[in-house]
């Protein structure tokens, strides 16, 4: 049984062939009805999101034949010339197909290392391969492995633990201020787009209420009504700042709009509550001061930059470690897959034998003449056990043959030698 | 024979229980996190059955000596983490927690082990009550200075925007400040319940129910630092920074009052004083 995988990227297709090829949103049955079924066992899955296109295919037969023919597919897919799609496309077979398949559900081959999406993608086209029954023992095995490899990735490393935008940095900041979002209401002072992207962080985060203030009250009405939240003028900033616990602030004043004063006095009438400033504006609309003070917090777009950058530092460190969880999954899948192929030819190879005792018995029971039940069964034990005890070595040889390459290579010598797949050789029995 | 086997074998499971954890401070690794959980259930449970061996030998709950008194809070300890676990997700506690318990453990069982029958003085359900109420609660507190140990590093970090191994490793302030005081509330609820257990026995035993013992006197003033502290919080809305000093304080006087009174002044609560009433 090969393992391929044939597909291309981010980094090796252009955004417009992607989007050509994209068949995440075709309908299942169409898909998997247009792929190359190879010979009677082969199984596949095809993974398609707006960063990647791959087929996994697992088929005994040409590893040549299969790559043109899933190629072809794919031109075919995205109306291009096989020829012209070649450069984009990579190929992994065996091992590699492994390895890459645990790297993508893992999301070490994402554009975002460690995003947390692509396992849920991986997850969705195996369910859709399994609804047009296109997968099989190798590729279920496959496949599950995979997930199991992912939830792995993630709880011994770090490397989905880091916010890697100014948005979910500060959601990640006040998760560690508040514990939880719930309850919490979030006051965004001014406008803007980094702004309003950390406000809608907060609030799918479970954040309740918002509170949208603004110079003109008017631009406050429009925002309030978008977020489904409540608007105020500017002026009622210290009254709004006693039930607020995140302030995103993000205006263009020249001076700051929140002053050490104005917060000191309503840390009384807060009941010390925690205060989390997140303050986006250049200049700056909170004095630094203000972070000195008991229970308040204030974090400028350059500490929320610095705080990216370390995560996306620390999530490059986390991928060694999960680059060897990788590794190390991909041998245990391999050896499995050995083992997949050892089984059938002790299998066989007991039937056979099995085949060959029955047929001698019953020839010799009819020379012998009339015998009683328990010379017939004497014949019958002496006859298994002598079959058992010939074949106890052989077996256990193959099943413990130690690395792979040396298993096939075993496996397909035993084969010939007791002539399991029934290839027309001599044979003595019948000549003499 | 028996006691000594099952009390070995705690402070190897608490032993193990500290190892699991510090290879997830390193790694925050989840399957070290679940294995510390379970070994120090396991070591909590082996230690639980000595001490009833230990109660049904003496004839009281066994903690007449400062070894015994030393084993016995590693004890409260890590049963107080146990409990407080199921609500809270706090594996750094737990890697505080198993190793303080297994040297507090350790400690009791290298001072040498004197099989003693408690005297008649030391018997009796109050003296029991007085006990455990008190660890109990000296645990809580001990979990709320820890908690507002985390607090002050943790708060640290947050102000000073360093966002590294710390930061990510600790819990967030939220939970540490609502641990603060869930610990805190219990564990004065408790001191005050083994004041009042204690003061009952001393009047059934020895027929007053306050001497001013300096046990007593210090217990006294750690209990009023505690209830200074609860009083702040629930009024004025004390949190956070302030009640995490406070509650540093309040511990360190209470330490004061647990190992430094009975060692710098007499009074029958020192243990050389119990020892009088142990029969041997």
């Amino acid at each position: 049984m090969n393992i391929l995988l044939i597909g291309l990227n981010h980094q090796t297709a252009p955004v417009e062939l992607r989007e050509r090829l994209a068949l995440d949103r075709c309908d299942a049955a169409e898909v998997y009805g247009g792929l190359p079924r190879p010979a009677d066992e082969g199984e596949a899955v095809v993974l398609s999101t707006c960063n990647r296109v791959e087929v996994l295919v697992a088929a005994p037969g040409d590893p040549d034949e299969e790559v043109a023919a899933v190629s072809a597919f794919l031109a075919k897919q995205g109306g291009t010339e096989a020829r012209d799609l070649a450069p984009h496309l990579y190929v992994h077979q065996g091992p590699e197909a492994v390895r890459h398949l645990f790297r993508v559900a893992s999301s070490l081959d994402s554009m975002v290392l460690g995003e947390p999406q692509i396992l849920g993608q991986v997850k969705e086209a195996y369910r859709r391969a399994v609804s047009q029954r296109a997968t099989g023992v190798v590729t279920n095995k496959l496949l599950h492995k995979s997930f199991s490899v992912a939830k792995r990735v993630r709880s011994e490393t770090g490397i989905g633990s880091h916010a890697v935008s100014v948005g979910y940095a500060a959601v990640e900041l006040a998760r560690k201020i508040f514990d939880r979002l719930e309850g919490l209401e979030v006051l965004l002072i001014g406008a803007g787009e980094m702004a309003e992207l950390a406000a809608e962080h907060l609030l799918r985060h479970h954040a309740s209420r918002i509170v949208v203030a603004n110079r003109t009250l008017a631009r406050a009405m429009d925002l309030a009504r978008r977020f489904d939240g409540r608007a105020a003028h500017l002026d009622e900033l210290p009254a709004l700042l006693v039930s607020a616990d995140v302030v995103i602030s993000s205006t263009g004043a020249e001076q700051v709009v929140v002053t050490p004063a104005m917060v000191k006095a309503v840390l009384k009438p807060r009941r010390h509550r925690p205060l989390f400033f997140v303050d986006i504006a250049v200049p700056r609309d909170v004095d630094p001061q203000v972070n000195s003070l008991d229970n308040v917090y204030v974090y400028d777009i350059d500490d929320l930059e610095g705080v990216v950058s370390a995560n996306q530092a620390a999530r490059a460190d986390e991928s060694i470690r999960a680059e060897r969880i990788v590794e190390e999954e991909t041998l245990k899948f391999m050896d499995w897959l050995g083992t997949l192929a050892v089984a059938p030819t002790i299998i066989d190879l007991t039937n056979k034998a099995e085949e060959i005792r029955a047929a001698e018995l019953k020839r010799s029971l009819a020379r012998l003449g009339p015998l009683s039940e328990e010379q017939i069964e004497a014949l019958d034990i002496l006859t298994r056990s002598l079959m058992q005890k010939m074949l106890h070595d052989p077996i256990l040889f193959i099943k413990h043959a130690g690395h792979r390459d040396r298993k096939d290579r075993y496996v397909e010598l035993a084969r010939k030698l007791f002539n399991l797949d029934r290839e027309d050789v001599p044979d003595p029995n019948r000549n003499r | 024979m028996i006691d000594a086997l099952v009390r070995g074998l705690a402070l190897a499971l608490y032993i193990l229980a500290a190892g699991a954890f510090l290879v997830f401070l390193f790694r925050e690794s989840e399957p070290a996190r679940r294995g510390g959980s379970i070994l120090l259930l396991a070591g909590f449970a082996a230690q639980t059955l000595s001490l009833i061996l230990g109660t049904i030998t003496a004839g009281q709950v066994p903690v007449m000596s400062l070894a015994q008194a030393l084993g016995f809070s590693g004890w409260a300890l890590a049963g107080v983490y146990l409990a407080v676990s199921l609500r809270y997700r706090l594996p750094v506690l737990g890697a505080c927690v198993s190793p303080l318990a297994a040297v507090l453990l350790l400690c009791s069982a290298l001072s040498p082990a004197k099989p003693a029958q408690a005297g008649p003085i030391l018997q009796g359900l109050w003296l029991s009550a007085h006990l455990v109420t008190a660890f109990v609660g000296y645990g809580f507190l001990a979990l709320s200075f820890l908690a507002g140990v985390f607090y002050l590093v943790q708060e640290r970090e947050i102000k000073a925007k360093r966002t590294g191994g710390v930061y990510r490793r600790l819990p967030s302030l939220g939970t540490l400040d609502a641990l603060n005081q869930t610990s805190l509330t219990l564990g004065f609820a408790l001191i005050t319940a083994g004041i009042v257990t204690g003061a009952i026995y001393a009047q059934v035993a020895l027929g007053a129910f306050w001497r001013w013992d300096p046990k007593e006197v210090w217990a006294f003033i750690t209990w009023l630092i505690y209830a200074g502290l609860i009083h702040q919080r629930l009024t004025v809305g004390w949190r956070g920074r302030r009640a995490a000093i406070l509650s540093l304080v309040g511990f360190a006087v209470l330490c004061f009052t647990f190992l430094g009174v009975s060692h710098l002044s007499g009074g029958y609560h020192s243990f050389t004083a119990l020892e009088r009433f142990v029969v041997k």
